[in-house]
């Protein structure tokens, strides 16, 4: 990170920076269409977003799982493998860790969190691996295996918060994990509360870094990804680290709904997942599979869902916000292609 | 405005071609002249810029400057439409055909006979029957692309470009994949097209063709024409004097081999191929260290499968694999690797080097995790990159800068990184497939002289090459394998190129009458 | 046990199953033909879900706004067209990663719906009611045993979807253009050698899948049905792909498997109908999983039987 003034200026980032502006200027079209006036919009946008105490920390608490969401798919890219399946992966692991955390009610937190934590990752990384196992061993294009993956995580977690797993009372959720498996709060204003999960997914940017950088690992998941057939002839083995990257993008998708579980709900409930697993596509590639580009996407997305409520207030409908990271998407494949190209006849210094 | 000159006993001019590529001119100021109706040679190494050439006058590509005449007319040749429209056909080196489709249907292609909206095959049909009778190539119009052997592949692009009319035919090294007799079943195949009035243009670097059957050569080195002579007043020392711009060893200089112990015995092998197919079939052979064995034969004969299963990337079906008197048949490739077993893949960019990632990384590759470059979960980076600037510069890799992605290398250089790489961790035993293909002669001349050196360093070597001239000299025992066995086993001293060449074609060494 | 057998054994006899198997697949067998359509050529097209969604809603608002469900047929296939033509130009024109541009799309179109929704119709979650296609009613063929009422009443679309499906199969197999389309989604260097127009053929292809996956998704809405609601596809477009894949990316072979898919669901809604079993609502989601476990089962299984097209998802760049 020595020579931050070329990693910030380069080509990457400022292809991300113009997709988001573009994007950001193309929804301002659009809303003068319908007879809005974008700056108020914007204003409105922002001040959802950065404008109170309460706003900052909802941005923050709406960040945390967004930036685990965003490495998963990101590290998922590194492999070469399209994990859209984070957010069933999101669902079986903040399953597993709400089961979980109702069973250790007389451990100490010391034991009750670790093990929770274990168990969310557990879950979403054995349900990513079933696409990864499928991918490495049977050929299936993991985009169809993920996305059939999701609606039956969807289902099960419906059939289970319905019946077996119900919180007494009737409605959809699971009763509440104990008191010793929930993480503290940082502080609370008003009905928002900052929870120490924001720690989880800063540790989380750190550690995926390093994995990437510096480890065997990390070396033979780039390999498989960057050129599977070199990778074979260097003796390494494709369909172990397809599952394995697979594995690693599950449990980060699984932590991200167990923080949720832990840190905001107490519970599983119906729409605890949301769309993060969506979101984390978006994440990922604004954020170029780069961790801490990832870290700043996530911020980004949060931002502008946060503000969306306020701009709804002002008139424009909360859907532009998915409108507009759609375009944002599409603009990054587009623009990366180009630049790519262009690049490509240049000498160009390593950018791993 | 120059003045007024008569083209008119040329079937092709091309005069002034420039064109440029980012970082490169590829062709600079060339002018070709084709007589009508002669066989006429383009040579010059790789890189030189005759498929550029040929890719202007086909119209793939448009030319920065100059101008093209056909038949004496000044021509614009903006896309193939244009070229085909102008009678020429190209014959490409890498078969412009539609695997999944059928040869009828491959012919037609772009100019497809139709009744009403539905399209009508049996007249194609009909016509190409009469194409193959008249000019003696014979295929079957139905059999799928992928099906078929190569040379036959070859008959397919034939009849597809005079299928429309071509008059001037351009072929990109047509004799690349062809065995010996197969190459002289081509030019009968020429001659005859000649004696019909066809103009030929044949791009090569192989110069005993050239002698063989051209009329004319234009020599092209660094996208520039360097010589221009009538094949019966030059010989092929002075062409390659032409190509390279010095006087060029054509064989290497080697003691004799001392071998020592077998490292490697291969026992009625059998692999099957993607399709189920099989591709080696019965195969036994073996290598001892301190010697160079070259396996000769055309692609497609079970070369690849059995690199593959030598080297633990593909499955056996019977047979085995002994490697240092151990049975390593069910062996992983890693496995093979950490005994001491080394290979050079035949495809450099798409099995050698991770291009997109920097030399450094590459020269680890299959040593990742080996306790020199990892403690176990983290990369030794600082190792890493010392040990690869000791490579680069041990084997002057140019240029000599490890961050540069594996993209931006040369070929030559991408195959030195591969080749430092291998010998880098100690083999005593390397498969090494088609180690100079695309290269430039200076390269060519450094592979071979590596190879030489590790063998007399005591490493056993197992070459696989479609290059005849290769195997030739730097063999000192010569097996030749076609569809999947091995037809016999010689040396450069007591056999001929001819002799080969029959094995290569499917005849035993012991059905062939020798001349030593 | 017994329960269960009889409960299939109604449902098998029910011409029920078999008229709702029709009007299940009926939008599979639209999708999965757009996607042989833009995959024979060469490009991979996972916006099938997005576009279904464009076409439903276009359907919806046209219906809406003229009174004429037919306009809203035209504006839907116009609005799907229209996205298609976005992925064709990101896709074949700048070479973009084709499954990032289809996952683009697909966001777009559910924000774009979900935005629409409620500017035009003042409030989320569904639009009023509007005119759907009228059905075509056979007469008297209705009052035929079974037969007739399983076809005596059917919409338009179930015509439509198979008509297509013998006009896409001529078209690829035995006209000219469908040879193009099929060297340029195997060779496309190959083709372009021989003055076919690659892009022009992709660009073809793609349009067409836009075409009939927004047909498919019409169906939805103003098939039978006269609404939309938000995300009303469901994960339809993927199925649809399933069956293609299934369906080894042939016409007639894509429409046999969605046709597997529409009985599938077809099999679960008629059997949890079934007053013979005492089941619980919680079991709808066990019995909902199924065509999807499905589709996993067999795109997990039957893959190394089918060959997609050689340059499939691959950008044509030409130097």
């Amino acid at each position: 990170m020595k020579d931050w003034k070329k990693y910030v200026l380069n080509e990457k980032v400022i292809i991300s920076l113009l997709s988001v502006l573009i994007s950001l200027a193309v929804a301002a079209v659009v809303m003068l269409i319908i007879g809005k006036n974008p700056l108020v919009a914007y204003a409105a946008l922002f001040y959802g977003a950065f404008g109170t105490k309460e706003a900052i920390i909802d941005n923050l608490m709406k960040t945390s799982p967004l930036i685990l969401t965003g490495l998963a798919v990101g590290f998922g890219f590194r492999a070469g493998l399209f994990n859209i399946g984070a957010n069933g992966q999101v669902i079986i692991g903040a399953l597993l860790a709400a089961y979980v955390g109702t069973m250790v009610a007389s451990y100490p937190f010391y034991l009750s969190i670790p093990l929770v934590m274990v168990a969310g990752m557990v879950g979403g990384a054995l349900w990513a691996a079933i696409a990864g196992w499928l991918k490495a061993y049977r050929g299936a294009h993991e985009v169809i295996t993920t996305i059939m993956l999701n609606y039956v995580a969807t289902f099960i977690a419906n059939y289970v918060v319905n019946g077996p797993f119900q919180a007494p009372g009737g409605v959809p959720k699971s009763p509440a994990i104990a008191y010793s498996a929930q993480f503290p709060n940082i502080m609370s204003v008003g009905a928002t509360s900052l929870s120490t999960i924001i720690f989880v997914s800063l540790a989380a940017i750190v550690v995926i870094y390093v994995i990437i950088q510096k480890t065997t690992i990390g070396y033979e998941v780039k390999a498989v990804g960057f050129n599977p057939y070199a990778a074979e002839y260097g003796g390494i083995s494709i369909g172990k680290n397809v599952v394995l990257a697979m594995a690693i993008s599950g449990a980060l998708a699984g932590l991200a709904g167990t923080t949720q579980v832990v840190g905001v709900y107490g519970r599983y409930f119906g729409a605890l997942g949301g769309s993060m697993g969506f979101d984390g596509i978006t994440i990922a590639l604004i954020g170029q599979n780069d961790p801490i580009g990832i870290g700043l996407a996530a911020f980004l997305i949060s931002s502008i869902r946060t503000g969306s409520n306020q701009m709804q207030i002002a008139g424009v409908p909360k859907d532009m916000v998915t409108i507009i990271q759609g375009i944002i998407i599409f603009l990054v494949a587009t623009n990366r292609i180009i630049k790519t190209l262009r690049v490509r006849k240049r000498k160009e210094v390593a950018e791993v | 405005m120059d003045k007024k000159v008569d083209y008119s006993e040329y079937a092709v001019v091309m005069k002034g071609i420039t064109k440029r590529f980012p970082g490169v001119l590829a062709n600079d100021r060339v002018d070709l002249f084709v007589k009508k109706g002669e066989i006429h040679a383009i040579v010059g190494e790789n890189g030189a810029g005759k498929t550029t050439l040929m890719n202007q006058l086909y119209g793939l590509i448009k030319p920065d400057d100059g101008k093209i005449y056909i038949n004496g007319v000044e021509t614009q040749i903006n896309n193939p439409n244009d070229a085909i429209s102008s009678k020429i056909g190209m014959v490409h080196q890498h078969f412009m055909l539609v695997d999944r489709l059928s040869v009828v249907e491959n012919i037609v292609l772009g100019q497809e006979p139709v009744r009403g909206p539905f399209f009508a095959l049996n007249r194609a049909r009909k016509e190409i029957k009469d194409l193959s009778k008249k000019f003696g190539l014979i295929v079957d119009p139905d059999s799928i692309i992928e099906d078929m052997p190569v040379g036959m592949q070859q008959r397919v692009e034939i009849i597809k470009v005079l299928y429309r009319g071509a008059e001037i035919l351009v072929l990109d090294e047509p004799t690349a994949v062809l065995t010996p007799q197969e190459t002289n079943e081509l030019f009968e195949v020429l001659k005859s097209l000649k004696f019909q009035g066809k103009t030929i243009i044949f791009i090569t670097h192989k110069l005993n063709e050239v002698m063989a059957i051209t009329e004319s050569v234009t020599v092209m080195r660094l996208g520039r024409v360097t010589g221009v002579v009538k094949t019966s007043q030059t010989s092929p020392k002075e062409l390659a004097n032409m190509m390279v711009g010095r006087e060029v060893l054509l064989t290497v200089e080697k003691n004799s081999a001392h071998p020592g112990d077998e490292i490697l015995q291969v026992k009625d092998l059998v692999v099957k191929e993607n399709r189920g197919i099989e591709a080696v079939r019965g195969l036994s052979l073996n290598v001892r260290s301190g010697e160079i064995v070259g396996i000769a034969g055309v692609a497609g004969n079970g070369q690849t499968e059995l690199t593959e299963a030598i080297t633990g990337l593909r499955k056996v079906e019977s047979g085995k694999i002994i490697f240092k008197d151990q049975d390593i048949t069910g062996f992983s490739p890693k496995k093979r690797r950490e005994m001491g077993m080394g290979h050079i893949p035949e495809d450099r960019l798409k099995h050698g080097l991770i291009k997109t990632l920097p030399i450094y990384y590459n020269f680890i590759l299959g040593e990742h995790d080996d306790p020199k470059f990892s403690d176990g979960i983290f990369l030794k980076i600082e190792d890493i990159k010392k040990f690869s600037e000791t490579l680069v510069k041990r084997f002057d890799v140019r240029p000599p800068n490890i961050d540069l992605l594996g993209m931006n290398l040369s070929g030559g250089n991408q195959q030195k990184v591969i080749v430092a790489r291998e010998i880098a961790f100690d083999p005593i035993f390397m498969v090494v497939s088609q180690p100079t293909r695309g290269l430039d002669v200076g390269a060519i001349e450094f592979i071979h002289k590596t190879l030489i050196s590790m063998r007399d360093k005591g490493i056993g070597i197992l070459l696989i090459s479609m290059e005849l001239e290769e195997i030739f000299s730097l063999s000192d025992r010569i097996l030749t394998i076609y569809e999947g066995q091995i037809m016999g086993e010689v040396t450069p001293e007591n056999t001929t190129t001819e002799a080969v060449g029959l094995m290569m074609a499917g005849h035993r060494l012991e059905d062939i009458h020798q001349e030593v | 046990m017994n329960e269960w057998i009889q409960a299939i054994f109604n449902v098998f006899t029910n011409p029920t199953f078999y008229k709702s198997t029709l009007t299940q697949s009926t939008p599979l067998i639209l999708a999965a033909l757009g996607g042989v359509f833009s995959e024979t050529t060469g490009v991979t097209n996972i916006a099938l879900e997005g576009i279904m969604l464009m076409g439903a809603f276009g359907g919806v608002m046209g219906s809406y706004f003229t009174g004429n469900p037919w306009y809203g047929l035209l504006l839907g296939t116009f609005f799907g067209v229209g996205m298609a033509a976005l992925h064709a130009w990101a896709s074949i024109k700048y070479g973009a990663d084709q499954i990032i541009s289809g996952t683009a799309l697909i966001l777009l179109a559910q924000g774009i719906t979900g935005f629409a929704l409620v500017e035009l119709f003042g409030q989320p979650g569904s639009t009023d009611l509007v005119r759907s296609i009228p059905l075509v009613d056979l007469g008297s063929f209705k009052q035929v045993p079974f037969v007739g009422d399983i076809f005596g009443n059917l919409s338009p679309f179930v015509y439509i979807a198979f008509a297509s499906v013998a006009f896409g199969w001529i078209l690829i197999y035995k006209t000219k253009l469908g040879l193009r389309m099929r060297s340029v989604g195997n060779n496309p260097e190959s083709a372009d050698t021989l003055g076919v127009n690659v892009y022009n053929v992709r660009y073809f292809g793609v349009i067409m899948s836009g075409f009939f996956a927004a047909l498919g998704g019409a169906y939805l809405s103003i098939g039978e049905l006269g609404q939309f609601t938000t995300n009303m596809t469901n994960g339809r477009g993927f199925i649809a792909l399933a069956a293609m894949i299934i369906g080894n990316w042939n016409p007639v072979g894509a429409m046999s498997a969605s046709l597997l898919f529409g009985g599938a669901t077809a099999f679960n809604n008629q059997l949890q109908s079934q007053s013979v079993l005492n089941l619980s609502t919680n079991t709808q989601y066990i019995f909902g999983m199924i065509p999807y476990i499905i589709t996993l089962i067999v795109v997990g299984g039957l893959i190394g039987k089918s060959r997609a097209p050689s340059a499939d998802g691959v950008p044509y760049i030409k130097e």
